[in-house]
């Protein structure tokens, strides 16, 4: 089955997992900008980082087939330092006019921390400022629940927002149910100890139904499996779902999210060949 | 939504994988036991068995309980307390 993966780190990941995701029926993916395991000094370690983003991993998917696109922000666990934030958000403008970048992310908390809001509520004036889509970073284990409702407050408090243009990801069951009520989108992440496996992931869509919910790997350098998406489908398929539901959670509703981003031009397998499909057209 | 699977279906699929997960919990917890030391004192063991009791509970939202008891609470005046002004 066609699916894409709509949280992916792939500048962590070699060739061969292009490779392997192009076999599996990846068609295509989306990648925040997150930390890189270790903090950058600067402002031009972001900007190198933005080029790999924009210039470097789209030719190195484009090699299997696969249409790359990302989000960009200096993630959570670096907003604790806000000068450094602050200009890595002056210099962001540069790189949105990019074909490649779908809006601000994967913006959030880690700790939840003062600063970390400070950031985040910066991040929101520069996505209102530039009218782009808001990705976003939930935090870990003990933290997720604080940091899912305050980030929830923070974008409720914004009336600005426009909520079916923001994905919370990292939702579990504890979560979930707070994204999808405030009528935002909702990803699970597959990873195999922390957040939800394959088998939780398809109890939640059982519980709360398909819209306005993705499954994605978030694979990384860290302990992840890039191909957990079609871990998912085989899940949902034992389960005897139907193809149209397990359809809808991993490509057609990534499709209907991203098409929401005017750099959004995804051109479907069946119609390769043809003139790409815009945005505006997905959209209609 | 409605299951595609029943219960014995689902039963038939999962006991095997329900029972080698429960005696992994039990085997994890003797070792405690075994090593040298004691944990009685920590926190996250008291959490251990707060969850444990929630999954011998009948309700259907055990997941969420579970995952409640493992999350620090929010506090809905918290932008007061970190000085962070609402927009
Ligand atoms: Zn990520």
């Amino acid at each position: 089955m066609d699916y894409f993966d709509p949280h992916i780190h792939m500048v962590s990941r070699i060739t061969d997992d292009y490779e392997t995701l192009a076999k599996m029926g990846c068609v295509g993916m989306s990648e925040p900008a997150f930390w890189a395991g270790f903090d950058r000094c600067s402002v031009d370690g972001f900007r190198d980082y933005f080029r790999q983003l924009t210039e470097i991993e789209p030719k190195r998917a484009a090699q299997y087939g696969l249409q790359h696109y990302c989000w960009l922000c200096i993630n959570a666990k670096e907003a604790e330092n806000v000068s450094l934030s602050r200009e890595v958000i002056a210099m962001i403008p540069e790189f949105l006019d990019k074909p490649n970048v779908l809006g601000i992310g994967e913006i959030g908390l880690n700790k939840n921390t003062r600063n970390e809001a400070i950031v985040f509520v910066e991040h929101l004036e520069l996505a209102v400022k530039f009218d782009q889509q808001i990705l976003i970073h939930t935090p870990h284990l003990e933290d997720k629940y604080q940091g899912t409702r305050m980030i929830l407050d923070m974008l409720t408090d914004d009336s600005r927002i426009d909520r079916s243009r923001v994905l919370v990801d990292h939702v579990e069951e504890h979560t979930v149910r707070h994204v999808l009520e405030e009528g935002f989108w909702g990803g699970m992440t597959l990873y195999p100890t922390t957040k939800c496996t394959p088998q939780r992931a398809c109890d939640i869509i059982e519980m709360y139904g398909a819209e306005r919910l993705m499954v994605n790997s978030a694979g990384d350098w860290g302990p992840s499996k890039p191909t957990a998406v079609p871990d998912f489908i085989l899940e949902m398929r034992r389960r005897r779902h139907p193809e149209s539901l397990i359809r809808q959670v991993v490509y057609d509703n990534p499709l209907k999210f991203f098409s929401q981003s005017q750099n959004f031009r995804f051109t479907p397998r069946e119609t390769t060949g043809e003139p790409a499909r815009t945005g505006a057209a997905l959209r209609a | 939504m409605p299951l595609p699977l029943t219960a014995p279906e689902i039963l038939n699929r999962e006991f095997l994988e329900i029972r080698c997960r429960i005696l992994d919990l039990a085997a994890a917890l003797d070792r405690l036991q075994r090593a040298e030391g004691s944990v009685a004192d920590d926190p996250r063991l008291a959490r251990l068995r707060e969850a444990l009791a929630i999954v011998q509970d009948e309700s259907d939202d055990r997941a969420e309980q579970v995952q409640m008891v493992f999350s620090r609470p929010y506090d809905d005046t918290w932008q007061n307390a970190l000085k962070v002004a609402p927009r």
